[in-house]
């Protein structure tokens, strides 16, 4: 009987302590195949430093493509990667402040208690409070994450980009100012510190971007910025911000940035540069947003058909632009007015066409306004922010008879990215992805095309999980699950960077004969939500 | 994309779930050692549950079996697509009591009271798979007075009716998307009721055509649970959606089948110390469609519907079991069974783990005298590793399967006493 207990205790025991095995373990096939993650070095502008909803934040950058890629290489012997510092946001507002004065935006948020105009809940707003990030607290240490916002190509290679001094003229980057080991680093050499076995290099969308997102306008919102392949300017020293970078010096850079980096004998994986002008920046702001009613009704259009844009068709009909402008519909979306840097200048005609009725000077005024108007097409691409500017009072008019932005008073170049303007950008970034592939295929290099990937948004991105994106922008709770961009709508959100990562995976496992686990974008947040602001 | 899949185990306290679905086939320490078989066994008053046309046959006036298991139920979860890995380990404690007792030749009563299903299922607080179940607590006692009736020497049926009560606590998260969480804790929310109750019957007949052969049929009707105003609470809700109408704590209605199981069998005496049982059970797990929980505003119309399709098939358990009787004090015995999961593919939800599994079991009884016997019985069920997934989850229109690879493990140590005079 005793030895009865005695086996049946073994006995217990031993089933007991028969835990469910599975035949292969989760990471049993994980491997890095020919890379070798040992010090894996990212590379590049916003998009890789995490930068989302208007900023990087201590939060958003732990989303950052290039930290969702290492926490995977981990998982067959990736080394550490380290980012730029960010505890000193601790309330996680994003921002920068320099000498305790604020030259960048907090994050963007959506304030659950503000109405749109539409009627959905919640309005972008910026997060209240005062950033804690002082740049000129230097951390002086070079990080895996070299992803420094606003960079182009050949921002990576200039020294002094990092010089704090440079700042506040507008020569040096705060986001590499916080982190160049000296004001005289550049963002390579500090990368090429970490010496690298494997890198990712996403840099050249900035070389359009700025342009684009500026409506093909200089800093002043007004004056046309250069396309350099116009120009013929190989001289980024003298490039304005908002300039088109030439493609000649983007392949040149670009070259030295990759023979650099595999100068010590690291794989990687480059990335080509979006097509800019199809993210919700650009594409969430109809080129007809005017409805009737938002004109004031049919007694408004008749009154400024009668009175502006009945005597602007008329004059540019007479000079062979019959479509320029048009008469206001009062049944259907009207386009807004704006300057088109690149238009047909009128002032001189509609001065002497309306100096008879209205006198020589407030025909001059109207001339000077009106010259370099016209109606928006389908070609062109109002910008986000254009959406809380059209149809306010502008502060500049002559006359408060025109002084509506849009109705009786053109967009200023800035809101808008019209169709020349669009072409120039199409133009530079087919050349820079032409010069990426192929110096990825000369030096046998991945390429994982971000460009064809993110197209795809556009109709709509059907992922692993089966899962669709798109690029459509934030517009409301029912659609949430499926938004990849953050709040600036140029972004995207941890989400989207989750996406990212997945598509740089996928390049990884095709290329180097790894296999590494994806991320499953469905569990990463996508728009944030605040209960009050 | 591969499958996914899903999960694991459960267990008791008067609740454990397997024998597929949430049905826990330890009802007796004798019969469980042999296969959980038992509809044509006469053995011992745990006949009242197998077959109560059996009681009929007992040797004794009265007959009473008490027993209780350790159930321990393992379940891991992986995925290697996104390096997923989860467990739940869970300890249950189905029991029972039977006691029977003859008024005359053809006349005996009983009653039974037991643990036929339950469901206990703990993963970690917003693991991956939280937006289907984060934990899961089902536990069923059934009350069961019965009365067996001999109808001439070879024949007797049997039967009475049956109470039910159960109660019920399950929480999962109401999202994947984060967006619906408080410091990285996934809004969730919280279905309990308790006090259920509901009816049902149990039915049989044993024939016994010769001394050695005993065929028997016994029928459990289905019993419909059905949860009314429990309470469901709703947990780490952000504060953009605390005044969201579809998260405000209220009440719940919810119906959950338990099925109808039909059983035959046969035992055939081989020599005076040795048998051998054949049971056959066919479980109508198909009445369960689809987890439906209406929550309802306060005058009690519903307020939201939260439909999660199950779709599970009637399956079948085929069990053999052996008895050897090695003298008066001693008797050993062993079974093995073959339990169909009523999970079908892509409905693999992590609240029942179950896919198909082998029982195998063993025991004895030590006869201390001619009135008191102490049993022991072990079960050990393993189950294959089984890539699975549930493909019918709904997120803001879109279905978003969860899977993995899913491997469980359950051993049952039990001991039970058998008096009798």
């Amino acid at each position: 009987m005793k030895n009865n207990f005695i086996y049946l205790a073994i006995l217990a025991a031993g089933f007991a302590s028969c835990e469910p095995e599975f035949e292969n373990e989760v990471n049993a096939e994980y491997t890095s195949g020919d890379a070798d993650f040992t010090s894996y070095v990212a590379i590049g502008n916003s998009l890789t430093a995490g930068y989302m909803d208007g900023t990087v934040s201590r939060v958003g950058q732990t989303y950052s493509f290039p930290n969702l890629l290492a926490q995977q290489f981990a998982l067959v012997g990736g080394g550490e990667f380290t980012q730029p510092s960010y505890a000193e946001d601790v309330n996680n507002l994003g921002g920068l402040m320099l000498g305790g004065i604020p030259i960048a935006d907090r994050r963007r948020v959506l304030d659950a208690t503000q109405v749109n105009p539409n009627g959905s809940i919640g309005a972008v707003e910026i997060i209240a409070g005062t950033s804690t990030i002082e740049v000129s607290n230097l951390q002086a240490t070079a990080y895996n994450n070299m992803g420094v916002p606003g960079a182009k190509s050949f921002h990576l290679v200039a020294p002094g980009y990092g010089n704090i001094a440079g700042v506040a003229l507008g020569q040096s980057n705060p986001y590499f100012v916080r982190h160049a080991t000296s004001p005289t680093a550049t963002v390579l050499g500090d990368a090429m510190t970490k010496n690298p076995t494997f890198f990712t290099n996403w840099i050249g969308a900035n070389d359009v971007l700025s342009y684009a997102t500026n409506g093909g306008a200089q800093s002043d919102g007004v004056t046309a910025a250069a396309d350099h392949n116009s120009t013929g300017n190989m001289n980024p020293a003298t490039y304005g911000g908002n300039d088109i970078t030439n493609s000649g010096v983007f392949a040149s850079v670009y070259s030295t940035i990759i023979n650099t980096l595999i100068s010590g004998g690291a794989k990687g994986v480059v990335a080509t540069v979006p097509s800019v002008t199809s993210i919700p920046y650009f594409t969430t702001v109809p080129f007809a947003p005017l409805s009737p009613t938002a004109l004031g009704g049919a007694t408004n259009i008749n009154a400024l058909n009668a009175q502006l844009y009945g005597p602007l068709d008329g004059i540019f009909s007479a000079y062979g632009e019959p479509n320029r402008v048009n008469l206001l519909s009062a049944t259907s979306a009207n386009p807004i007015l704006i300057y088109d840097a690149d238009a047909i200048d009128r002032s001189a005609e509609i001065t002497a066409a309306l100096t008879g009725t209205l006198g020589a000077p407030t025909a001059a005024a109207f001339g000077a306004v009106f010259g370099k108007a016209r109606q928006t097409t389908a070609a062109d691409l109002v910008v986000l922010p254009a959406s809380s500017v059209i149809g306010t009072p502008n502060t500049s008019s002559p006359s408060t008879l025109i002084n509506i932005n849009g109705v009786s008073y053109p967009m200023a170049n800035k809101w808008v990215l019209t169709a020349n303007e669009k072409l120039k950008v199409a133009n530079a970034t087919a050349s820079y992805n032409a010069a990426i592939v192929s110096i990825a295929d000369a030096n046998d290099l991945a390429v994982a095309d971000m460009n064809a990937i993110l197209g795809q948004l556009v109709s709509g991105l059907r992922i692993e999980t089966g899962q669709v994106y798109t690029a459509n922008y934030f517009s409301g709770s029912a659609t949430e699950g499926t938004v990849l961009f953050s709040l600036d709508g140029v972004h995207p959100n941890a989400r989207g960077y989750a996406v990212i990562a997945n598509e740089v995976l996928k390049v990884i496992n095709r290329y180097y004969n790894a296999n590494l686990p994806l991320h499953n974008p469905s569990y990463f947040p996508g728009i944030n939500i605040v209960g009050s602001n | 994309m591969r499958k996914l899949l899903s999960l694991t185990l459960l267990a008791l306290a008067g609740s454990t779930a397997f024998a597929g679905g949430y049905r826990v086939s330890i009802q007796g320490q004798k019969q469980l050692a042999m296969g959980h078989t038992g509809v044509a066994v006469v053995n011992s008053a745990e006949v009242a549950f197998f077959n109560p046309a059996g009681m009929a046959y007992l040797d004794k006036k009265f007959n009473l079996s008490v027993g209780g298991n350790g159930l321990f139920a393992n379940t891991k979860f992986q995925n290697s697509q996104y390096n997923w890995e989860a467990e739940t380990k869970n300890v249950g404690t189905p029991f029972s009591v039977y006691a029977t007792y003859r008024l005359n030749d053809w006349f005996t009563a009983g009653l039974a009271v037991y643990t036929p299903y339950g469901s206990s299922v703990e993963w970690d607080q917003d693991w991956q798979g939280a937006h289907l179940v984060n934990n899961i607590d089902l536990a069923a006692i059934f009350v069961q007075p019965s009365i067996s009736i001999r109808v001439g020497e070879h024949f007797s049926v049997g039967g009475g009716p049956i109470f039910a009560s159960g109660s019920v606590n399950f929480n999962r998260n109401v999202a994947i998307n984060p967006l619906l969480s408080v410091d990285g804790s996934g809004t969730d929310v919280t279905l309990d009721a308790k006090g259920i109750t509901a009816f049902g019957y149990t039915a049989g007949f044993m024939f016994n055509p010769t001394d050695k052969l005993r065929i028997g049929m016994n029928y459990r009707s289905e019993i419909i649970m059905e949860a009314r105003d429990g309470d469901a609470n709703f947990n780490d809700v952000p504060d953009f959606a605390s005044t969201s109408p579809t998260l405000q704590n209220t009440t719940f209605n919810a119906d959950l089948p338990l099925p109808a199981e039909l059983t035959v069998g046969m035992s055939y005496q081989v020599t005076d110390k040795w048998m051998l049982a054949f049971d056959y059970n066919r479980a109508m797990w198909g009445v369960y469609e689809a987890l439906t929980v209406d929550f309802l505003n306060a005058d009690g119309s519903i307020r939201n519907t939260s439909n999660n399709p199950r779709n599970y098939k009637n399956a079948s358990t085929y069990r053999v079991g052996t008895q050897y009787k090695a003298n008066d004090k001693f008797t050993f015995r062993a079974g093995w069974y073959f339990d169909e999961s009523p999970v079908q593919d892509g409905y693999f939800a992590p609240e029942t783990p179950r896919n198909d599994s082998m029982g195998y079991t063993g025991g004895l009884t030590y006869q201390v005298n001619s009135k008191l016997g102490i049993d022991f019985s072990f079960l050990y069920l393993h189950f294959d590793e089984t890539d699975n997934s549930y493909n019918y989850y709904q997120e803001n229109g879109n279905t978003l399967p969860f899977g993995g690879t899913y491997k469980s493990s359950v051993f049952s140590p039990g001991i039970g006493i058998t008096y009798g005079f």
